[in-house]
């Protein structure tokens, strides 16, 4: 049985905006995401040089080496627009707070062995410095970039790493009891203790990197494919009765990190299969930060499993998938 | 010992602002090579006060929640064709200048945070900037899906990011923004943190979405109830950017205070033609243009300036013209559309009496004197069906970009011209604050892509109006034009028809 709700019918003039129809190849309904991402940059007409980089306009396509005939075509598989993105990060936070209120209600993290902790401290915390460089990364791109197609969701991921690093840090905050004694720590050894060293200089050296599409490998081919990775998967293996907890802890970056793949893959496909020119420089990028990225995993692979094969796999896992992507490795 | 548990400020601060290291494998100064430049001096940035302390899980919880309502909204309307239960079709004009005009900033203002929440040295103001960063993509994407089922009906609306580019009276918010973008950081932060976002958004914002509430349009004004609780966020970072500069050294102010008197006299510039929407435009009137001004400038902007005063910053520059000039600007503004709508994307008509005595009533010092006159011989021109239109090009303010139509502050008779001479060319202004601007920078204004200009060098499409109004996108007997006549108006009185005829 059915029921009907008789309304007035009105006819619509237009299905979409115009600009949305010629892309769609006719007047036909958008959905949310092409109408609030497609065109959505300005892209003639600009009326003066920026002082701060006068050499460029502030949308300006040569601030890649990569060429696009069409910016709009890196688009983003999970059609993301604010709203969307918010909710489905809100969904996966809500998993978070349950996570984190059970394992601090049961004291899961407080009252782990000394020695478990001071391994947690030295290998684990330090990751939120590297989500803090890698949402300067991704502000970064966001703000360099060209279309938004590209440059919308560069600020949801950056946003993305703000999150992760709060995660991270809360971790720290549960270990010691809410004074920031683990979070100091865990900063020291980022800052001084070789294991990191590596890490923190890929980091710092992306941080000044001006090219914003290189920029862009490097970040989701080296620092997330293979960094990131490396820390979060295989957690339950490493810190022993600890594993389970941090895996929960950080179940929203395991999750997240398949997530952004997805995006950014499909991202560095599209540039890739642009031209042989695009295909060159970007395998190129690829092939650098993965190395990088692999070597610079060795001593943290080391303290964390005993030896580096968690290191070489990632970026001989990183330079197959890299490979799928159409890129020459 | 025990260390002590940490307090919520510091707890944030572990959660933010400490995530920060100091590099060492790379200059500092090669990782932000933006924040030096404008001569600021920033002794401590730790000196930096958070202005909200929200941490990510909490700004999506919220923000989440926010978006599932006011979709719901939006999708009702859409379902129940609440277009058909506004005030008027006149009113559907408004959003046409919101989404060509207003909505595109919003994008350039989520980009230009984009640049503040990675350049600035100081990680607690990048946490700051990031958020409003976002924030205003959000705007940008929900007017548009607001906008949206407007669309589907009115004319106007469908070529939004083209006309944004390339149509004269757009490049006045275009390059007001494109300005605060090509500025440094600093600049940027107190041209739409401070200036737009804090000073000025009671008067741009506010008159928007009243005006909707005014005219049933209840998908705006939900957009408009959903944005303010981001809004107020924004002002409070664009209050604690001004104070935190004021505070870290002396010699910031005299750079502060031009910037401060700069984007006080360009907004004010802008929010002219906010003036002539509020006055001419809501066929429901919230208030005048001029009571607007008195509450949200003249005594709330006082204020505020009164507090700013212990930091040795002075009100803007030309802000008692401003005050006199808003006696006139929304008459001055809306008589430029009316004779310009022909080249426009949207329809402009003739108030009719009760909305002339309205007017005398909210302006008694200038309407009457200098303003009804115009109208009434345009309406007499238009009964005896000779519709005026201006057929030229007129000629632009190099700096606001507005036809120079404004009169001498003291002498709304007189038409205000002032011009500077750059390496051997003259550059002219509609007034001494345009004037002043370009005085200051001239090398940036002289790169100034002036519409009207531009269809004399032949970059618009071609020589001719119907040439020019292709490249603008404007689809001509049908976007442009009087209101009367036009097929948003026929569409609007086949909706009223079919009310009637229902309800008989």
């Amino acid at each position: 049985m059915t029921i009907q709700i008789k309304t007035v019918e009105f006819t619509p003039k237009r299905h979409t905006f115009g600009h949305i129809a010629r892309r769609l190849g006719g007047d036909r309904s958008a959905s949310r995401y092409q109408e609030g991402t497609l065109d959505l940059q300005a892209t003639e007409n600009f009326h003066y040089k920026p002082l701060w980089e006068p050499e460029f306009w502030h949308y300006d396509q040569a601030k890649t080496a990569v060429k696009m005939a069409d910016w709009y075509k890196p688009l983003d598989p999970r059609q993301y627009y604010y709203a969307t993105y918010n909710i489905a990060r809100a969904n996966m936070q809500q998993a978070v707070e349950r996570n984190f209120t059970f394992a601090d209600e049961r004291g899961l993290l407080a009252n782990l062995p000394a020695e478990l902790k001071a391994k947690i401290i030295d290998t684990l915390l330090p990751l939120r410095h590297a989500h803090w460089g890698s949402n300067m990364n991704m502000a970064e791109i966001c703000q360099r970039g060209y279309g938004t197609a590209v440059t919308a969701p560069c600020i949801f991921s950056a946003m993305d790493h703000l999150g992760m690093a709060q995660i991270i840090s809360r971790i720290g905050l549960l270990l010691d009891g809410l004074t920031g004694e683990s979070l100091r720590a865990a900063k020291q050894t980022w800052m001084t203790v070789t294991a990191w060293q590596g890490i923190r200089k890929l980091m710092e050296d992306s941080l000044v990197e001006r090219d914003w599409f290189h920029l862009y490998v490097a970040q989701t081919l080296g620092m997330n494919a293979v960094l990131l990775r490396i820390a979060y998967t295989g957690l339950e293996a490493s810190y022993g009765t600890a594993g389970m907890a941090l895996a929960m802890l950080t179940e929203f970056c395991a999750d997240w990190l398949a997530e952004e793949g997805r995006w950014s893959d499909a991202v560095i496909k599209a540039v890739a299969a642009e031209s042989p020119e695009n295909n060159a420089l970007v395998s190129k990028w690829a092939k650098d930060w993965i190395a990088r990225a692999a070597d610079a995993a060795v001593p943290l692979s080391v303290a964390v499993l005993g030896d580096d094969t968690a290191a070489r796999v990632a970026g001989e896992a990183t330079t197959a998938h890299a490979r799928a992507l159409g890129l020459a490795l | 010992m025990t260390a002590k548990k940490l307090s919520l400020k510091q707890r944030y601060e572990f959660l933010t602002r400490d995530l920060d290291w100091e590099p060492s494998y790379q200059p500092i100064d090669a990782i932000f090579p933006y924040d030096q430049f404008e001569g600021i001096k920033i002794k401590d940035w730790s000196g930096w006060e958070d202005p909200f302390r929200l941490t990510m899980d909490s700004y999506w919880k919220f923000q989440a929640e926010k978006e599932r309502k006011l979709y719901a909204v939006i999708d009702a309307f859409a379902q129940n064709n609440g277009q058909t239960g506004i005030s008027d079709g006149r009113y559907v004009n408004v959003l046409k200048i919101f989404l060509t005009g207003i909505s595109p900033e919003e994008y350039q203002a989520h980009r230009g945070f984009a640049f503040t929440g990675r350049h600035f040295r100081g990680a607690g103001t990048r946490v700051a900037c990031q958020m409003q960063s976002i924030d205003e993509l959000r705007h940008v994407q929900t007017q548009i899906h607001t906008i949206s089922h407007y669309n589907k009906f009115f004319d106007g609306m469908s070529e939004f990011p083209a006309q944004h580019d390339r149509v004269f009276y757009l490049s006045v918010p275009k390059s007001f923004f494109d300005d605060a973008r090509s500025a440094g950081p600093f600049e940027f932060m107190i041209a739409i943190g401070f200036a737009f976002e804090y000073l000025l958004t009671n008067l741009l914002f506010v008159p928007f979405m009243s005006g909707a509430a005014y005219n049933g349009d209840m998908s705006t004004v939900t957009f408009g109830f959903s944005a303010q609780s981001d809004e107020s966020r924004h002002m409070t970072l664009g209050i604690e950017v001004i104070k935190f500069l004021l505070e870290q050294h002396p010699d910031n102010l005299p750079i502060v205070q031009k910037w401060v008197d700069k984007w006080f006299w360009r907004g004010f510039r802008l929010l002219g033609i906010v003036a002539a929407m509020m006055d001419y435009m809501l066929p429901k009137k919230v208030m005048s243009w001029k009571e607007a001004w008195d509450i949200y400038f003249v005594e709330a902007g006082g204020a505020l300036f009164k507090d700013l005063a212990r930091y040795g910053l002075k009100m803007p520059k030309y802000a008692d013209v401003a005050t006199e000039a808003c006696e006139h600007i929304s008459h001055q503004n809306w008589g430029l559309f009316y004779q310009l709508c022909h080249v426009a994307g949207f329809h402009a008509w003739m108030p009719d009496a009760a909305h002339l005595d309205w007017l005398s009533e909210k302006y008694p010092n200038t309407f009457d004197k200098y303003y009804r006159p115009r109208f009434e011989m345009w309406a007499k021109q238009e009964k005896d069906g000779k519709r005026f239109y201006f057929n030229g090009l007129p000629q632009l303010c190099s700096c606001c970009q507005l036809p120079m139509l404004y009169t001498e502050p003291g002498d709304p008779t007189k038409t205000c011209f002032r011009s500077s001479t750059f390496k051997d060319t003259r550059y002219h202004f509609c007034s001494d604050g345009c004037k002043d601007i370009f005085d200051n920078e001239p090398e940036k204004y002289v790169q100034s892509w002036l519409p009207v200009n531009q269809i004399f060098q032949g970059n618009c499409g071609g020589a001719t109006v119907p040439e020019v109004l292709k490249w603008y996108h404007i689809n001509v007997g049908v976007d442009n034009g009087d209101y009367v006549g036009s097929p948003d108006e026929a569409l609007w009185k086949s909706w009223a028809e079919q009310r009637l005829s229902e309800a008989s």
